[in-house]
């Protein structure tokens, strides 16, 4: 006799949505892929495939933020998109506490929507600006069925918790809020469902650094308070460093490197990682970079480099990184740490494979020298 | 690695200062910034008299306007108890001009209704759904588009041979098209807002969607445009009437009366430019009044 | 850019013939037989018989429209009830007395609009701009048919000094720049034509250079200590392709729509020969006269988007 599950749209404390227990990841990405179709050449004829998002493979441990970080057009926003079945996957699987989702799998997509939602950024067009942001927040609940009353009292609460008081704020319109309190109320909207899970699209990029902080305290102190997990995508090395617990490193669609945010930004395998890092200005004025560590622009998307996508501007490509493209290596626990480069890969060729790159210094010229 | 910590003292709740502006509603916004729209009070005004004359038209009208008198023909205005003289039958110039209006009210406002109706209709549906159905029903518009509003509508009512009802049909379909490109455009740009995003990731139903999000923005350009385009109806419709594709005489109508009165003008020629002031005063009030209206509603602060 | 320019002529083609099967419906839209709008009303029968074979009448609609496509292709627009004359003739005729009055309304309302919005857009929130506001709106709203006469009865009744009606004294067909006894007749309807794209250029070029005026750019060109006429002149001059575009679109829409002033001034032209034609039931002339000014219509569109696209790369329609 199979016991009930449990429903998914109600919360009382210890979690009984929890499906699969505590060592199920709460989302499972595997082979991931979405290619744009665009039409190109003499009269719209030819059809290209803009590779947005290419084979991407990770897990999102229950309870840990996972940050996604990467250049603009390497694809973190169509990842977001394709977490949240907002856009439709070419192949590959999305795993949600073990089961899948739609027809015919574990549980439909409305009652994903319950369990996983986003935070998109801050532009004018976040808000409905015909709504009052407190009827903004009920929609969702009023959706799946609470009433009027019982929505805005929802969205009364949430005002509340992330720091805006309901009386005076509730009926208030988008254009009446600053950057930073209409960010609040992006995450009181995502809140609204009680889902388990927040995936967080460049949340905080657009507001100044004091409200910056201020936001991502308050997302903190959520994650505490509602037991949530967190996709965090940013491009911005620091947020991600101050709130993820692991981190994941995109280029040109595809994953790169993975692993322990420590380790990432400490002994970082990837050379796109390092010369990410690299790139990031040090406070202190006596440590000035005189070259800049990565240069040109991420090539097009369109028809990416054969093998290695990052050979064209990797200071240790070879012959052999042209010709096979790099694996990933497979996952394991929290703890592993794994890079897409065929210097990690002892079986590959590469001349330098076994010889860890030096520690991470803004020196990244210095590194190379070893 | 970094140097700086983030404001893990920043406290969690800072908004408790008073807002700076009073929270007002989206319509008293816009009403409160018509209440110092001088110009479009004043014609908003003349409006009401123009539609009240033609509401109350046999309680105002100084004589019955199809009393034709061969005596009395083509009088100056002032004439005795003729305010504003007679036409060729000798029917008094302001009972016609005043039953006139109920015409070119109508022929100015029903088409103008109906179209944003249907062409709103229409465009919301091409712009939500995309991809065929929109090129189908945008394709289509665009045939209309290619007919100069004019031609189109003398082109339908002509061959459909004149009368009042064709030259409404003719009027609805000329607005149709801007109507339906408008809303469509609208319906475009928003479908792809983030809130329309979000609204589809707390998974509503599309449905849903269109009515709570989607509409409100769109109602307000295709409710600005349609306001525009009732001066340049009633325009129309009297040029129409003036072809003699409208309504059929004795009726009092602008149009008519301007055509008919166009022999007369080496005889009496202020009165037979009267129609025409009245046409043009009905279209100008309705278009600033329009003006004054998207001003007033374009809250974007 | 060629690549664009065939494009764009590749799709005003089934917009063409969208436009072509809209006025071949026209003739079904008309209450009666068909067969009958297009003879006299004292044909015989064999004659009805006769053109009910020519035009297929006795056909499938689709192959009806082929015919008459095909028909059109050639020139043959069939035949004026009223003077036996080709359709395609009358028309043409009357077409180029159009294009006078239409060119000069066109081009007197952009030197006159031109000027006063580019006032209005550099004096922007000042009474010179709302005086400029104030004439273009009057320009829109005001019903051009009773401007004219309006005008008629200004100058030709009271004053007497222009002619009211007609294109020459001898009711000449041929129009000529030349002679002033002529081009007196043009005046009037010209100027009434003019009016409501008065109106609609002044709008579009102060929004154009007000909108350009805001840019930052210009503000560079202060800086740099230009005169105002300068920077003016550097403003105008990027706003210039939009007013040009809304400029030829209006030329357009004058062909297409003065059927009112032309009547008014029985000035002979496609707009007169049309209300002649619904007067008279004249089926083949409205409906050959409706297919070549939709046309032209569509014409003049793609040649404007096509020269905007050539003077100002940034607009491109997808």
């Amino acid at each position: 006799m199979t016991p009930k599950r449990p429903k998914l749209d109600t919360v009382p404390p210890g979690d009984p949505r929890d499906r699969g227990g505590k060592v199920q990841p709460m989302l499972i990405v595997n082979g991931l892929k979405k290619h744009f179709r665009i039409r190109g050449g003499f009269l719209n004829r030819k059809v290209l495939h803009v590779r947005a998002v290419d084979d991407v493979s990770f897990v999102v441990l229950k309870g840990e933020t996972l940050g996604i970080v990467g250049e603009s057009g390497c694809g973190k926003s169509t990842l977001a998109r394709l977490l949240m079945h907002l856009i439709p996957r070419d192949s590959g699987e999305l795993i949600f506490d073990g089961e899948g989702v739609g027809e015919g799998h574990g549980i439909t997509l409305r009652e994903l929507r319950r369990n996983m939602q986003m935070v998109f950024q801050d532009s004018y067009s976040s808000l409905n600006p015909r709504l009052p942001v407190q009827d903004s927040i009920a929609y969702g609940p009023s959706v799946h069925g609470k009433p009027r009353a019982e929505a805005r009292q929802i969205a009364r609460d949430l005002l509340a918790k992330v720091g805006l008081k309901p009386e005076l704020f509730g009926s208030r319109y988008p254009h009446e809020l600053s950057g930073g309190q209409k960010q609040r109320v992006n995450v009181a909207r995502a809140l609204a469902l009680s889902p388990r899970m927040l995936i967080l699209d460049e949340a905080v990029s657009a507001l100044d650094k004091s409200i910056e902080a201020q936001v991502l305290n308050l997302l903190r102190y959520l994650k505490r308070h509602f037991n949530l997990t967190y996709v965090f995508i940013s491009h911005d090395l620091n947020v991600v460093q101050y709130i993820s617990d692991r981190v994941l490193v995109m280029y040109l669609g595809q994953v790169v490197e993975i692993g322990p945010v420590e380790e990432i930004y400490r002994r970082p395998k990837h050379p796109y990682t390092r010369a990410l890092l690299a790139s990031r200005l040090s406070m202190n004025p006596d440590e000035r970079i005189d070259d800049p560590p990565l240069t040109g622009d991420p090539p097009n998307p369109i028809n990416p480099p054969s093998g290695c996508r990052f050979r064209t501007r990797c200071p240790f490509a070879e012959d052999v990184c042209a010709a096979k493209e790099p694996a990933l290596g497979t996952w394991s626990d929290r703890s592993t740490h794994l890079a897409a480069c065929h210097m990690e890969d002892e079986t590959s060729g590469h001349s330098r494979t076994g010889r860890a790159l030096a520690e991470c210094k803004p020196a990244f010229l210095a590194a190379t020298a070893s | 690695m970094t140097d700086v910590t983030l404001g893990q003292n920043a406290p969690l709740v800072f908004d408790d200062d008073a807002p700076a502006i009073k929270v007002r509603g989206y319509w008293a916004t816009v009403g409160n910034r018509l209440r110092y729209d001088y110009v479009s009070l004043f014609f908003a005004a003349v409006i009401i008299l123009i539609v009240l004359a033609a509401i109350f038209a046999p309680l105002i009208a100084p004589f019955d306007p199809n009393k034709t008198s061969m005596a009395f023909r083509l009088k100056p205005i002032g004439f005795r108890s003729f305010l504003l003289g007679t036409d060729e039958l000798g029917r008094d110039m302001l009972s016609r001009l005043i039953y006139g209006g109920r015409m070119s009210l109508l022929m100015g406002l029903v088409p103008v209704v109906i179209a944003t109706a249907l062409g709103g209709t229409l465009g919301v549906i091409a712009g939500f759904l995309g991809g065929p159905v929109n090129m189908l029903i945008m394709r289509t518009v665009d045939i209309f588009y290619a007919f100069p509003s004019v031609l189109l509508a003398v082109a339908i009512s002509g061959t459909m041979g004149g009368g009042m009802s064709n030259g409404l049909l003719a009027l609805t379909l000329v607005f149709i098209p801007p109507l339906c490109r408008i809303a469509e455009t609208a319906t475009t740009q928003v479908r792809n807002l983030d809130f329309v995003e979000a609204a589809r990731a707390s998974g509503a139903p599309t449905w849903s969607i269109i009515i709570h999000h989607v509409l409100g923005n769109v109602i307000s350009p295709v409710f600005i445009y349609a306001s525009s385009l009732i001066s340049v109806s009633i325009l129309l419709a009297a040029g129409l009437s003036f072809l003699g594709l409208g309504v059929e005489p004795p009726t009092p109508d602008w149009g008519l009366m301007l055509s008919t009165l166009r022999q007369a003008i080496y005889v009496q020629p202020y009165v037979c430019a009267l129609p025409g002031l009245a046409i043009f005063i009905t279209s100008l009030s309705f278009n600033l009044v329009s003006d004054g209206l998207r001003h007033a509603m374009d809250v974007r602060i | 850019m060629w690549v664009y320019t065939a494009q764009r002529i590749l799709y005003a083609v089934p917009i063409a013939l969208g436009v072509t099967v809209v006025c071949f419906a026209l003739v079904y839209l008309a209450p009666g037989d068909p067969v009958q709008m297009l003879l006299p009303p004292d044909a015989s029968q064999a004659d009805v018989e006769f053109l009910k074979k020519l035009y297929g009448f006795d056909q499938p609609i689709p192959i009806q429209y082929f015919k008459w496509l095909m028909r059109a292709a050639t020139g043959d627009l069939g035949v004026s009830l009223q003077t036996s004359r080709p359709v395609f003739d009358e028309v043409s005729r009357a077409l180029s007395n159009t294009i006078v009055i239409s060119l000069g309304a066109v081009m007197l309302a952009f030197s006159l609009a031109f000027v006063l919005g580019t006032i209005a857009a550099y004096y922007a929130g000042q009474p010179a701009d709302r005086i400029v506001t104030g004439i273009s709106v009057i320009g829109v709203s005001v019903p051009n048919y009773w401007l004219g006469i309006v005008l008629i009865i200004v100058f030709a009744v009271e004053l007497g000094v222009l002619p009211a009606t007609g294109m020459g004294s001898k009711g000449s067909d041929n129009f000529s720049l030349a002679s002033w006894e002529q081009v007196k007749y043009a005046i009037l309807p010209t100027i009434t034509l003019s009016m409501v794209p008065l109106g609609i250029i002044m709008r579009s070029t102060r929004a154009a250079v007000a909108e350009v005026l805001a840019h930052d750019f210009v503000q560079t060109l202060r800086a740099k200590g230009l005169s105002e006429l300068a920077v003016l002149r550097h403003a105008v001059r990027n706003a210039l392709p939009q007013v040009l575009a809304v400029m030829g679109l209006q030329f357009g829409y004058l062909v297409g729509g003065s059927i009112l002033i032309e009547t008014i001034f029985t000035w002979p032209g496609t707009g007169f020969l049309l209300s002649k034609a619904i007067l008279t039931r004249d089926i083949p002339v409205l409906q050959g006269a409706i297919l070549i000014l939709a046309l032209c219509f569509v014409a003049t569109n793609l040649a404007v988007d096509l020269l905007q696209t050539a003077v100002d790369p940034r607009i491109k329609r997808a």
